[in-house]
């Protein structure tokens, strides 16, 4: 994740980590997502853009097995699986942080509930220095700024020790600057994870991701698949138009 | 960043010489505060009961209440043990029995969707009509008055932990993406999710436990406050009933600080 410039293509090609071969998910007779089909390669960072209500969020709740998705296959290195429930490391929009919970308590939650604990724990103060949360790891969700209880939503993320980062719109709810500092932290936390992120900003997806999925209205299919040098705004809302869709 | 830093323990710095003192000067205002209205409304009815000179067997002053409370303090401290011991044990099994079938329902959707119209179509029927009921059943002593308290804590109690165990939907997703299991997001997001609404459910049941164990002495009892109201009341005593509505409300309160207690050493525990 390259900060301030385009994300550099990746070196070599890779082998696909993930694969999803023809979802479609439904509420009732609403089809949501029509089939989508995408591969994340290990070390890549694939960002899915689209306009509000595509299923962006459902694709990523299929994945990590919190939702069903009514027909497609789900591959995890070569091999059908029903979803990657316990294996993925989940950022959502909101921190999410539990009231009663201390900053650090929070951030070893993932670690805690998989029973890496220990090793989380030797993790957490390096990590804390990093993320700039150090002489905080006791205070409680309340005492902390919006930035720095998505900072610590991200100490969780990375505590977690996913073998999967799903990312889903994971700065919308900070401004301009935090987000900016955020960027910077994720790229330097980041270890060559698979991520699949989540976005309505087009500038953050050329910003974080290698590759860019276009999606379009619901029933949604993947419009195009971009590079970061492609995917200029201009370009991703004339896809958009062609089928009818807002950012 | 700033404002965070100036609020969290670790720059709070050394306490502050007569933090203390402020703090009990503070909590002296807030009795003050708290008294003032009652010793006023004390002070209308007594003038009003001298004034109109209503007669005691109508209306007892605040001193003759106050002059029963001091004479007959051994007789009304036997009656109140007695449904102090009714109040407590009714409230102990109501609020266990709630909170375990609250868990229950939040375990199984099946049986939430057979019990809650059930449940909720049980407190159309009214307390005084079962009060009968379980006095036939479990006899004139503790047992009925016990019941009576436990089916009337029961259901605040449910409630609130059936609410409070409802869990924000997405930290819910959170932990089932983790892979936690459904004793993991019980035990780290639901149950401390809920006990704020447990203890606002407690309190509730703390304040009527205390109606329903009176209303079985009412109805059938050889000892407690109800029953000694019900005496007092046929002997026109009304300075003792009042009295005896004094231990009442005082112990009441009493429940209900215990519950704020224990909710405060919780808060203050996590």
């Amino acid at each position: 994740m390259q900060v301030g410039s385009h994300s550099p293509p990746l070196p070599a090609p890779q082998p696909s980590c993930l694969e999803l071969c023809g979802i479609r998910k439904g509420f009732g007779r609403f089809v949501v997502l029509d089939g989508i089909s995408l591969t994340v390669r290990a070390g890549e960072v694939v960002a899915v853009v689209g306009p509000s209500g595509c299923g962006k969020s459902t694709l990523l709740d299929i994945v990590a097995g919190v939702t069903p998705a009514d027909a497609g296959q789900l591959l995890w290195n070569g091999q059908p699986v029903p979803h990657l429930r316990g294996r993925v490391a989940y950022m959502q929009q909101r921190d999410l942080l539990l009231p009663w919970r201390s900053a650090l308590h929070n951030a070893l939650l993932g670690a805690q509930v998989r029973r890496r604990l220990h090793q989380a724990l030797q993790e957490a103060p390096a990590l804390f220095q990093q993320l700039g949360l150090a002489g905080f790891e006791h205070a409680l969700p309340r005492e902390l700024s919006g930035g720095m209880r998505q900072r610590v939503a991200l100490a969780r993320t990375v505590l977690a020790g996913g073998e999967l980062w799903l990312l889903d719109e994971p700065f919308a709810s900070v401004d301009a600057l935090t987000r900016l500092e955020l960027y910077h932290l994720l790229h330097k936390l980041w270890q060559g994870q698979p991520a699949l992120l989540v976005t309505h900003d087009v500038r953050e997806a050329r910003r974080l991701a290698h590759r860019i999925l276009v999606f379009s209205r619901p029933p949604t299919r993947v419009l195009a698949e971009l590079t970061p040098r492609e995917a200029r705004e201009a370009v991703v809302l004339r896809l958009l138009a062609q089928r009818g869709g807002e950012l | 960043m700033t404002a965070a830093r100036r609020r969290h323990p670790a720059h709070k710095g050394a306490p502050q010489a007569g933090a203390c003192s402020a703090a009990l000067a503070r909590a002296a205002w807030r009795l003050v505060r708290a008294a003032v209205p009652a010793l006023l409304l004390v002070g209308l009815w007594e003038l009003a009961v001298q004034l109109w000179r209503i007669p005691p067997y109508l209306l007892p002053s605040p001193g003759r209440i106050g002059q029963e409370l001091y004479l007959r303090h051994g007789l009304l401290a036997a009656h109140a043990a007695v449904t102090a011991g009714e109040v407590l044990a009714g409230f102990a099994v109501g609020s266990a029995a709630g909170f375990a079938l609250a868990l229950a329902l939040d375990g199984w959707p099946a049986l939430r969707r057979a019990l809650v119209p059930w449940l909720v179509g049980s407190q159309a029927v009214p307390v005084f009509a079962v009060a009968p009921l379980l006095v036939l059943w479990f006899g004139y002593g503790l047992a009925s008055k016990v019941a009576m308290a436990s089916v009337i804590t029961f259901f605040p109690v449910t409630v609130a932990a059936l609410e409070g165990l409802r869990p924000d939907p997405d930290a819910l997703r959170l932990m089932v993406a983790l892979g936690a299991s459904r004793g993991q997001i019980l035990r780290h997001l639901k149950l401390p999710g809920a006990m704020p609404s447990v203890f606002a459910g407690l309190k509730v049941a703390a304040s009527v436990s205390t109606i329903a164990a009176v209303i079985g002495e009412w109805v059938g009892a050889r000892a407690g406050l109800g029953y000694l109201m019900t005496q007092a009341n046929a002997q026109l005593r009304v300075s003792l009933v009042f009295a005896s509505l004094v231990w009442l409300t005082g112990m009441g309160l009493a429940l209900y600080g215990l519950v704020e207690l224990a909710q405060r050493l919780w808060e203050r525990r996590r």
